[in-house]
């Protein structure tokens, strides 16, 4: 009688069986078994960090492979000579879109906009990447030969002129390496197709949609929940305070601080360990990539 | 062979009765949710989820069948413990009996201790063999009699009558738990015991219910920062300031009450450290999460823990494993014993229908050489000390003829199933023994599936 899967359950599956065990709690008689909605809250908690990881790393991934389409566009459309001055310019245009303008925030204030354009959705999904992506977008700008240089843009990203069909990148057979440390651009030519950028622009976008909406369903799941017994409720908050942080040797606190003005407004709960998915991003998944070398906070822009 | 708790390899384990109803179809009142033998082993007591109190005598050994142990006849049913609703936080409490513990004889009536979630009732056993005749003011039926037809007068005399058992609630302690009662052991002063739910352990006077003084408290200021909970606790069988806990991270808890009034400090912490090569160990529980294949790995907690009965050993169980500890060392178990290590591949299945949260009990023998546990599928499992063996039996209507020898069952874990074995994926998840029991003295065991109590014992030559 037993379902006869193995132990690969992925993290949704396992969010919603938590849930319901929570929900089917509240009505079973004899109140809520504090132990077991303990237990259930960990599982749930843990699930929950498991499909943060996998959502961000997915962004990721499809932030890289726009950024790289968009270099490669940049560098066939724009005259090198003009590059600094153009980076400038675009991206006023992108904070006016959405009111952002500070020059090292991430166009948090955009993540509410709009979905319908689509340069608003590939906004967001800037925005909603980690802070070091937006670096990324601020030094895409860049002379695409293999001479080196110095990035001067220190704006955001330039979205709303770039074209991100991918048409465009699949013709793109240079491979663009940015150090983020460094600002360093290293351009190498090759036919290396990097299969995590291959996906196609619309799951990008609603890779950058459904996370927010996910979380913001799950939190308002815990919220809209008044009537519930006090015992009951540590237990849910815990899983908001006791996250254990997977590779937290190296924070930038600048970019925990970009990206808690991302997500503040809707998870205060877990604006303190924003950090934490920050770290899972790097530690985990950038570094099965080629990119991982470099370590936590030093990136790469591998495209094809 | 026969004695007080020979080794499992020698001893043939033979169907003696089963109670409970026979049909499949459970009546959730009926299932029972613990068992105890007496001090003596001449009673066996059952709590189910009814709120009743089922007790068996053992009959006095037939002269005429010396093969056979007497066999355990019900000699009392009370309704030890009702619903209740608790107003104030709009919550039903279940009269579910969670634990029987039995208090020492010191004189004819016997007493045992129930409990439900949130109260502790002291219950009195008292036989009634005589009645008095005779009353000049009463007929014989209990119909006054009219004074004016009274002539003369006599004594009245106590003639026999038919046995009668009659129990009675002698002390109630209640509103001393917030959190539900998971425990309740007596200590070994046979004056105090102690009562532990989630989150504190009370310790109590028999004799007095209007107070109880608290001896451990976990619960953090701020609940936001619950991490663990109590899951059992019990005193040292010979030690009276002596107890432990177990906690649902896996940590074991010794504290003397000499210490401090408060025993939030433990004298001793049993826990054993994680041991990089092998999987990730089953005392606690949680995700580890493996980029690499995404898999969610569940482990679990201790749900049971048991002094031995000389006092220097203590046996935890958590989900796949029993363990014994040596009272002297803390840094990790002196013996382990995987019950059914073939479920760790499908813990998370097992997540899903809620079986992980099964708290298994565990017990042992009379003379402390064999532990005993229960599994799925009617499973149960006895492992001997002495000779590091382990045998796994089934209690089972099919093997249910009297005095017929259980057979030794086996689980394929995977690979080629041999012919008697059981593979894991047709195993019964419904079907789980949770509570077991041991006689004090001989081997007899009591063995509680869903609603039925079977009872075994060894085969005497």
């Amino acid at each position: 009688m037993i379902n006869t899967m193995e132990c690969a359950v992925d993290a949704q599956s396992l969010i919603s069986i938590s849930l319901r065990k929570i929900h089917n709690s509240r009505t079973q008689r004899g109140g809520i078994k504090l132990h077991k909605n303990l237990l259930v809250s960990y599982v749930l908690r843990n699930a929950r960090q498991l499909y943060m990881s996998e959502k961000y790393a997915e962004i990721y991934r499809m932030q890289q492979y726009e950024e790289v389409m968009t270099v490669c566009n940049e560098i066939q459309e724009l005259n090198p000579l003009d590059l600094a001055e153009d980076c400038m310019e675009q991206s006023g245009d992108c904070c006016g879109n959405g009111g952002g303008s500070e020059p090292a925030s991430l166009c948090g204030a955009l993540l509410p906009a709009s979905h319908t354009a689509a340069q608003s959705a590939h906004i967001q999904t800037a925005t909603a990447c980690s802070a070091p992506l937006s670096l990324h977008a601020e030094e895409v700008c860049k002379e695409p030969d293999t001479s080196f240089y110095r990035s001067c843009c220190a704006e955001p990203y330039p979205v709303s002129n770039c074209d991100f069909s991918p048409a465009n990148g699949m013709h793109c057979n240079k491979t663009t390496v940015l150090d983020l440390d460094t600002h360093v651009v290293t351009t190498v030519e090759n036919g290396y197709l990097h299969q995590d950028c291959c996906a196609p622009l619309q799951q990008c976008c609603q890779g950058a949609q459904t996370p927010a909406k996910k979380r913001k369903v799950d939190f308002g799941y815990y919220v809209t929940e008044p009537e519930e017994v006090p015992d009951f409720t540590p237990c849910k908050r815990a899983r908001f305070d006791d996250f254990s942080c997977l590779n937290s040797d190296q924070l930038d606190s600048s970019n925990i601080s970009n990206l808690i003005s991302i997500f503040g407004s809707g998870f205060t709960g877990l604006v303190s360990r924003q950090a934490d998915f920050e770290q899972t991003l790097n530690g985990q998944f950038c570094s099965t990539q080629a990119l991982a070398s470099l370590g936590a906070w030093t990136r790469a822009i591998v495209a094809f | 062979m026969a004695g007080a708790g020979g080794g499992s390899s020698d001893v043939q384990w033979c169907f003696s009765q089963v109670k409970g109803a026979i049909d499949d179809d459970v009546a959730e009142a009926d299932i029972i949710s613990t068992v105890e033998f007496n001090h003596s082993g001449e009673l066996l007591a059952t709590g189910d989820k009814g709120g009743r109190v089922v007790i068996f005598q053992q009959e006095l050994e037939n002269k005429s069948q010396p093969q056979s142990r007497g066999e355990y006849n019900v000699y009392s049913t009370f309704q030890s413990h009702e619903p209740e609703f608790d107003y104030l936080k709009s919550l039903e409490i279940e009269e579910k009996i969670n634990k029987i513990r039995w208090l020492p004889q010191k004189n004819a009536a016997q007493f045992l201790l129930s409990t439900n979630d949130k109260t502790i009732k002291l219950w009195k056993i008292s036989e009634r063999d005589k009645r008095p005749e005779g009353y000049n003011l009463k007929e014989e039926d209990g119909r006054y009699r009219d004074p004016t037809t009274v002539t003369t007068l006599r004594v009245p005399v106590f003639r026999p009558m038919d046995l009668m058992v009659e129990a009675s609630p002698r002390r109630v302690f209640a509103n001393a738990h917030t959190y539900h009662i998971n425990s309740i052991s007596v200590n070994s002063d046979y004056e105090t015991y102690l009562s532990a739910d989630d989150l504190r352990i009370n310790l109590w006077h028999l004799e007095i219910t209007d107070r109880s003084f608290n001896i451990v408290d976990i619960k953090p200021a701020n609940m936001e920062e619950l991490t663990e909970v109590i899951t059992a606790a019990e005193f040292h069988p010979n030690q009276c300031n002596t107890f432990v806990y177990s906690s649902s991270k896996g940590t074991i808890r010794l504290c003397d009450m000499r210490a401090s009034a408060l025993c939030d400090k433990h004298s001793k912490l049993f826990e054993e450290p994680e041991d990089p090569k092998q999987p990730p160990l089953p005392l606690l529980l949680l995700l580890e999460i493996i980029s690499k294949k995404k898999e969610i790995i569940i482990i679990i907690m201790i749900s049971d823990v048991k002094f031995s009965h000389n006092g220097r050993f203590m046996m935890t169980r958590d989900y796949l494993s029993v363990k014994i500890w040596d009272l002297n060392m803390e840094t990790r178990p002196v013996e382990t014993y995987q019950v059914h290590e073939y479920l760790r591949s499908k813990l998370c299945s097992l997540y899903e229908n809620d079986c992980i949260f099964d708290k298994f009990e565990c017990c042992w023998n009379g003379n402390d050489s064999v532990v005993m546990t229960g599994s799925y599928n009617n499973f149960f499992r006895m492992f001997d000390r002495a000779q590091r063996r382990d045998v796994t039996l089934e209690a089972s209507r099919e093997s249910s003829r009297p005095r017929s020898v259980l057979k030794p069952r086996k689980v394929c874990a995977g690979g080629k199933r041999k012919k008697d074995e059981i593979s894991v994926d047709s195993l019964d998840f419904n079907k789980k023994i949770l509570h077991t029991a041991w006689h004090p003295q001989d081997n007899i065991i009591a063995v509680a599936t869903t609603n039925n109590l079977y009872i075994f014992q060894d085969k005497l030559n």
